[in-house]
């Protein structure tokens, strides 16, 4: 409210000049067939309910306009757009591939350490920034949730999609880098798609929950950096899983995301797969997105009146 | 005919609090789960006493075609039940089915973005109403006819002037076409010709046989777009009938409420309420305290505020709007276009403000102080008292205003000049 003087004089000075006999008069009866099951009903949920693909359905248009609204935002306002979602693997690749690679010399199967990094950080940057931006989502799209009805869950999801189009570009990258250092495609390269599947439904699984939590509990948005900070270092990201010693594995396995990298590298350099790690990751993911799902519908009533 | 909608004791309950900044750290709900076993034990069953019904079992049934204003005052529970009905938010209680598909405007430009451009604007606040893109297309040139701004609709709208972003984000909105429309007071936008034009659109609107359900503040627009009125007050449904009747039952009800000058215990205020108004009596030029006004000769309007702690208010503003019987503004005095100086107040204090001619012929007005302290709003009531006020010697000339004028608009001092 920028100006009481505004608010106060803001009310309509003369109404439209609309004779009584143009009132408002229903039209005929028929005019009106009424479906007998009411369209809308609205009352207080109880309990556990599932999120209600119907009307996710219904908004697809939102999902994609919110999706695009997101990204032509980002790349408008910066001054080399779209460039930034390169650079940003990139140099962090170069700082890596200098310190890591070349004078820590953190060992890379064998594969060249500035390619190894890349390949890391690709899905780690894809993962990260989507659930940075899903987690911020809800809070940030307070004065949408406020005024207007849509499913709630189409707002994280938008941003995690968004985070789709920057992975695709910074992919095109690492093609121009297997050919550079003349790493050659094979079929277990298809291994790729049902591995970034997965990757997309944790990143929205973590994202919806996440942000849900954020608009009751403000301290999650600030230790969410932190967290994801921390969380690359216990991913195999800048160095590989066969460093940790196997004793440790158990417990370092549970990362759903080592699951997904570590394979994400072996499908793009041919190597053995972890069935074992990508099995847990798999169940982890499914796990979270449904306990997520019924997390996010019994939070997002309190949304509007909360956020 | 049955109705398109049904609503069955609705009701919502807030925590008092929820509604300003509510979220909580994680530190208030660890020491609240702390202390809650404790809380328990003290509060001894009486755990409502931190909550408010904003809606209280209010049931009403709309019929397909027809077009229904939602009258109250502040906090009666208006835009609550909008918000419902919207979905935006789900009821503590109750039941309501809607047979048709929904548009709510409880705002105009919902989901602008300043860095998009016009077209870009439409598209996207078209698919949050509810639109989908086929229909954006098909609607897009009357949309960029409606709102005026052809020249300008591929420039982001951040270099809009407020007339025309208002005018674009209302277009969109004028064109939604769902079988039941919401609408909260959005009309209150722009340039008077354009609320005209916006009128106009919602009356169309009606004609085509939509129903609206329809939150005015303002009672010419609700009287002249709406068949029946619902009245609310403190959440619950206190009259329901033919308009007219229903808005001079609301007008009755605030003049018999403003008949009490105690301010303190009125609840129909907006603002985040650290300061406010205890008391509004008029004085004349003298200091002596006065029932009523008289035209033409001064009025000093005297409001008492309070503020919860000690400290010096900094940077406020205050104002005092007068209304009409139709609670139609007809003037608005504010500290900031009076005084270019910074404000700063006592923490509890007499304001007062000096009309040296009053400009009102013989009736009745409605007082409205507001007052905001370094750019928030912390007290506003609408109607806080009534103004009486009784004819005088306005022009000079021994003459009275004539009784078929009087109670419509303001008194202007003017002269007429005439070739011999």
């Amino acid at each position: 409210m920028d100006s009481g003087i505004g608010e106060q004089t803001g009310l309509l000075e003369q109404a439209a000049p609309t004779t009584s006999d143009e009132q408002v008069k229903p039209k005929s009866e028929e005019a009106y067939a009424l479906p007998n099951k009411p369209l809308i009903v609205i009352e207080p949920s109880r309990g556990w309910a599932p999120v209600d693909l119907r009307d996710l359905w219904a908004y697809r248009e939102l999902l994609y306009f919110l999706t695009w609204r997101d990204l032509k935002v980002r790349y408008k306002q910066t001054v080399i757009g779209v460039a930034w979602v390169i650079m940003q693997p990139l140099l962090s690749t170069l700082i890596f591939t200098i310190f890591l690679g070349k004078l820590a010399r953190v060992p890379s199967n064998g594969i060249p350490y500035a390619l190894f990094a890349y390949a890391g950080l690709l899905p780690w940057t894809f993962y990260s920034s989507s659930l940075n931006s899903s987690g911020n989502s809800i809070v940030g799209n307070a004065h949408l949730i406020t005024k207007v009805y849509f499913p709630r869950v189409i707002i994280p999801a938008a941003a995690v999609a968004g985070r789709i189009v920057d992975f695709a570009i910074s992919f095109t990258i690492l093609v121009g880098m297997m050919f550079f250092y003349g790493v050659s495609w094979t079929a277990s390269s298809l291994m790729l798609i049902p591995l970034l599947l997965l990757l997309t439904l944790f990143a929205l699984g973590t994202g919806m929950w996440i942000s849900a939590l954020n608009v009751k509990y403000r301290d999650v948005g600030i230790a969410l950096p932190v967290l994801i900070q921390l969380w690359m270092f216990v991913s195999p990201v800048l160095y590989p899983a066969s460093l940790v010693p196997p004793a440790w594995r158990v417990v370092y396995d549970l990362n759903p995301l080592v699951g997904l990298i570590e394979n994400f590298r072996a499908a793009l350099f041919n190597m053995p797969f972890n069935w074992r790690a990508l099995a847990i990751s798999t169940a982890v993911t499914f796990a979270m997105l449904i306990y997520s799902a019924y997390a996010f519908r019994r939070m997002e009533k309190e949304f509007a009146d909360v956020v | 005919m049955r109705p398109i909608i049904r609503v069955e004791n609705l009701s919502k309950q807030y925590r008092i609090g929820t509604r300003g900044p509510a979220y909580r750290t994680l530190r208030d709900a660890l020491t609240g789960f702390a202390r809650a076993p404790l809380e328990r034990l003290r509060r001894n069953g009486h755990s409502n006493s931190e909550t408010i019904w904003a809606l209280k079992d209010v049931s009403f049934e709309v019929y397909p075609g027809e077009v229904v204003g939602i009258i109250g005052r502040n906090g009666a529970g208006k835009s609550t039940l909008l918000k419902i009905l919207s979905r935006i938010t789900e009821p503590t209680e109750g039941y309501a089915e809607i047979h048709g598909r929904v548009g709510s405007l409880l705002e105009v430009g919902t989901g602008f973005h300043p860095e998009l451009t016009g077209r870009e604007n439409i598209y996207l606040n078209g698919a949050i109403l509810g639109m989908t893109k086929k229909e954006i297309d098909r609607k897009f040139d009357e949309i960029v006819a409606f709102a005026e701004v052809e020249k300008f609709i591929d420039t982001p709208v951040k270099h809009y002037s407020s007339g025309m972003y208002m005018r674009l984000a209302f277009a969109v909105a004028a064109h939604l076409e769902p079988e039941i429309l919401l609408v909260d007071e959005v009309l209150a936008v722009g340039d008077a010709a354009f609320q005209k034009k916006c009128l106009g659109k919602m009356g169309d609107v009606a004609k085509e046989g939509r129903t609206v359900l329809f939150v005015g503040h303002n009672m010419a627009a609700v009287s002249n777009l709406c068949g029946r009125a619902i009245l609310l007050d403190k959440g619950k449904i206190i009259a329901e009938g033919p308009t007219e009747q229903i808005i001079s039952r609301y007008l009755e009800r605030i003049r018999s409420s403003s008949l009490s000058s105690d301010l303190a215990s009125r609840r129909d205020r907006r603002g985040r309420g650290r300061v406010r108004f205890t008391s509004v009596y008029f004085e004349d030029k003298e200091g002596n305290p006065i029932e009523q006004g008289v035209s033409g000769q001064p009025l000093v309007i005297v409001l008492e505020y309070q503020s919860v702690d000690n400290r010096p208010l900094y940077n406020c503003r205050v104002s005092v709007a007068v209304y009409d019987s139709l609670g139609q503004v007809l003037f608005n005095c504010s500290s900031e276009l009076t005084n270019n100086e910074v404000i700063t107040l006592p923490p509890k204090a007499r304001i007062r403000c000096v009309i040296p001619r009053l400009p009102l012929s013989q009736s009745q007005y409605l007082i409205s102080p507001f007052l905001e302290v370094n750019r928030e709003i912390e007290d506003w009531i609408e109607g806080a008292m009534i103004l009486n006020v009784v004819d005088g010697d306005f022009f000079g000339t021994g003459k009275l205003y004539p009784e078929g004028w009087r109670g419509k608009g303001v008194l202007v001092p003017h002269k007429w000049l005439f070739e011999q």
